[in-house]
């Protein structure tokens, strides 16, 4: 209860959280993913996050007790509630929200205070995934983000506020905005700045900007048309050598290409020192060395803040010290500049913000590799709506948890479903079209080469179950797809009625998934959520 | 002859003696496969460029042959040796018998 | 992940016996080596409409490229000439479905090799 908190959060102190030995002569702050999450939130890590192929047992393929084993933590701890799902709901009431960019904001006040120049490397997913940030096309968190003044990032969903928008803000940020790996497609020119050099210490660091590889894939590409991604390895090596060449002592390669991408990566081009990884929400306590190179995982919405120094001699890293900040939002002090600032971009939208639309019974949360309360909730939502046999949630990783007996306001709601391609769509596809569609999804999150998977989780199925044995080919993972409503295996001739939302195919049409899920809440008043049993899975 | 064909090309102004240089071409054509039907269900006749080459001052630089499986608005990269001034003469060889073509002077320096 | 349920992926039957007919013409029957090729290609198509494919073959005469698993496997044949910088040249291709891409050089001293290069067709959709 109560008492429990405030002994919990006593023993936690800003001073503890805060609480390093500057070393080296370096400084790193890595922040990414935040997915516009500006005030302190919820947010549940995964309880099934599988690793296929090499990274198989491997973090950040780790999850609940084996996590907690493998870096010596102990359960009911702040760090156990802050990396791992268990007990997420109890420990959530005694540790509080996580994030907030004006905590951030007070770490960053005390990193630069210990090392002026520290670098601050924002990786991308940034500036989408709140109603604000949908309202003003991310302007709300360019200007918050701008007050924090990073030194670089590198991007994913910025480019589904469309292309125009994006050379809007990119034109006014003070600092660059970068992608080695962005390409302009009608000549195969690059189209953004690849790197830009720092003097920090007496030594100079290159950092190379890396977006998602697979935005035209996995994102509506007729929103950026005419630019071309992709992994890039040889162009990756190109610019790494071009940087050494240029003299620098620390290469740095602050990317959104996903933690197994990047770690494949590592291996293959040699010369770069430390990844700061994104975009598969990660978040490790410690370094993964990879060769000579060290991945940073950073975690999402704002939970974290990583500090890494390094002690950088004549081109080497002779070595380094490295801290995930937990952001424990009722321990570090909001900066109250930072604090104001995000409340005058919250006014003009106060009252849609706080509208109360209903209450949830359940925990509601989202990562997981094939399911989540918040995509089943959807799933529900589409199903009675929209009067669909089976629904289809996206396995997007976005979108902090609401616990049991918490509120659902409208924020809420666009926390979970904030984009520019919202329509929920209804249409008839075959047994057959659904097998393709699940075979090609699951293809893309466990095909063993990193280098072919995009990074997000599963597709949420609602109104069918299915087994996957993720061990095998494309074309042989899903099988014994079955309609619950029936019980019947599902027809492949047959034709089923099926909603979902955000296709990435121009012209899309429905109402937006937020006014479906609305209706739906209102309607239950409380909901509440079962465990989804209806996916078997296998081959682990 | 297909309508609005155009055609562009990045070649280098200047280049020194002998060496060698990244051209890129492009041209705008919809390169129907003939293997695509209409609205009516009757098959849409093959109609693509099939041939592309660059020649300098007479001496072949590349020369392709190219099949439906070659993307619209057909792109081609490749390096040429400069060995002295002259013209880069790029040819396009369309199914209708057309001839599109486009040259690019050199000098050296 | 997927809601691209506009797309039809269905990957037509791999035409191997015309693959291996196009290959012997090329070759006029000579054995295939591998290595001193290089195919660069997406693993992951952006469009399969138009994929980005190079070739890079040190001393070859020609680069026939294929798609193994279009109904049609012919994509492209380069001749270099005399002025060739390089035997390299990249262009832009249409895959029917995931498969292969097959780039075969004729040497200098008239002999063959090969490499394949497997590029994913999706349907896509998704996001971390
Ligand atoms: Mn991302
Ligand atoms: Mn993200």
């Amino acid at each position: 209860g109560n008492w429990a908190r405030i002994a919990a959060q006593q023993a936690l102190t800003q001073d503890q959280l805060l609480q390093f030995d500057t070393f080296g002569n370096v400084t790193l702050i890595h922040i990414t993913d935040i997915h516009a999450q500006m005030r302190p939130v919820w947010f549940r890590e995964p309880e099934v996050n599988l690793g296929v192929g090499a990274a198989n047992g491997l973090p950040p393929h780790v999850t609940g007790h084996d996590f907690l084993n493998l870096f010596n933590l102990r359960p009911g701890t702040p760090e156990a509630y802050a990396l791992t799902y268990q007990d997420f709901s109890a420990l959530a009431r005694t540790y509080g929200r996580m994030g907030g960019l004006d905590r951030v904001a007070t770490v960053l006040a005390a990193i630069r205070a210990d090392r002026p120049d520290a670098l601050l490397l924002d990786g991308g997913d940034t500036w989408h995934g709140s109603l604000t940030a949908h309202r003003t096309a991310g302007q709300d968190v360019v200007n918050v983000m701008n007050a924090l003044a990073p030194d670089a990032m590198t991007s994913h969903w910025e480019f589904t506020f469309g292309l125009a928008r994006v050379s809007e803000i990119v034109d006014s940020l003070a600092f660059p905005f970068l992608g080695a790996n962005i390409f302009d497609a009608e000549w195969d020119e690059p189209a953004y700045d690849p790197f830009k050099m720092f003097e920090r210490g007496g030594a100079k660091i290159a950092v190379i900007g890396q977006a998602f590889p697979y935005l035209p894939i996995a994102n509506p590409k007729w929103m950026f048309p005419g630019l071309s991604f992709g992994v890039r390895e040889d162009r990756m090596a190109e610019v790494v050598a071009e940087v050494r060449a240029a003299g620098a002592d620390l290469v740095v390669l602050l990317s959104h290409n996903g933690f197994d991408v990047d770690r494949k990566l590592a291996a293959q081009v040699p010369g770069i020192d430390v990844i700061l990884t994104g975009h598969t929400h990660d978040a490790l306590p410690e370094p993964v060395q990879v060769g000579k190179t060290m991945l940073i995982a950073s975690g999402s919405n704002g939970k974290f803040v990583t500090r890494l120094d390094l002690d950088v001699q004549g081109g080497q890293v002779r070595g380094f010290r490295h801290k995930l900040i937990p952001i424990f939002a009722d321990v570090i002090s909001p900066d109250p500049e930072i604090a104001a600032l995000i409340e005058a971009e919250r006014a003009p939208f106060r009252d849609e913000l706080e509208e109360v639309l209903g209450t949830t019974d359940s925990l509601l949360y989202r990562r997981g590799n094939f399911n989540g309360t918040w995509d089943d909730l959807i799933c529900n939502a589409l199903i009675d709506e929209r009067e669909a046999d089976i629904a289809l949630s996206p396995g997007f990783r976005w979108g902090p948890s609401l616990l049991p007996g918490d509120p659902i306001t409208r924020e809420d709601l666009f926390n979970a479903t904030s984009m520019s391609y919202p329509q929920a769509y209804r249409t008839e596809m075959t047994g057959k079209m659904l097998h393709t569609v699940l075979e090609d999804v699951a293809d893309n999150l466990f095909h063993p080469d990193p280098y072919y998977q995009q990074g997000g989780d599963m597709v949420r199925v609602g109104g069918m179950g299915y087994r996957i044995d993720v061990s095998r080919p494309q074309g042989r993972r899903i099988t014994d797809m079955t309609l619950l409503k029936t019980g019947e295996a599902l027809d492949p001739a047959k034709s089923y009625v099926v909603a979902g939302w955000a296709s990435v195919n121009e012209g899309t049409e429905g109402p937006p998934i937020w006014e479906v899920v609305e209706n739906h809440i209102r309607r239950q008043g409380t909901v509440r959520v079962d465990p989804n049993k209806s996916v078997q899975v296998t081959g682990a | 002859m297909a309508e609005g064909v155009r055609a562009r090309v990045k070649a280098p102004a200047t280049a020194a003696a002998g060496e060698s240089v990244t051209i890129k071409t492009l041209i705008s054509h919809p390169m129907e496969s003939g293997q695509r039907k209409d609205g009516d269900g009757n098959p849409i006749p093959r109609a693509i460029i099939n041939r592309f080459t660059c020649v300098f001052n007479g001496e072949t630089v590349v020369d392709v042959m190219l099949e439906p499986a070659i993307s619209t608005n057909p792109y081609f990269e490749f390096e040429a040796t400069i060995p002295e001034a002259g013209d880069m003469v790029f040819t396009w060889y369309d199914d209708d018998g057309s001839v599109y073509e486009e040259t690019k002077s050199i000098a050296i320096g | 992940t997927g809601t691209g349920f506009a797309v039809a992926l269905a990957l037509p039957l791999p035409a191997r016996a015309a693959l291996e007919d196009t290959i012997a013409e090329f070759t006029a029957g000579a054995a295939v080596g591998e290595g001193g090729i290089t195919l660069t290609a997406p693993e992951i198509a952006e469009n399969g409409n138009t994929v980005p494919v190079e070739v890079d073959a040190p001393g070859a005469v020609a680069v026939m490229l294929l798609a193994s698993g279009n109904p049609s496997p012919d994509v492209c044949t380069f001749s270099f000439g005399s002025l060739a910088g390089a035997q390299r040249a990249s262009t832009r291709i249409r895959l029917a479905g995931t498969q292969d891409v097959i780039a075969i050089a004729k040497m200098g001293d008239g002999s063959f090799t090969r490499t394949q290069s497997t590029v994913k067709v999706t349907i896509g959709g998704c996001g971390g």
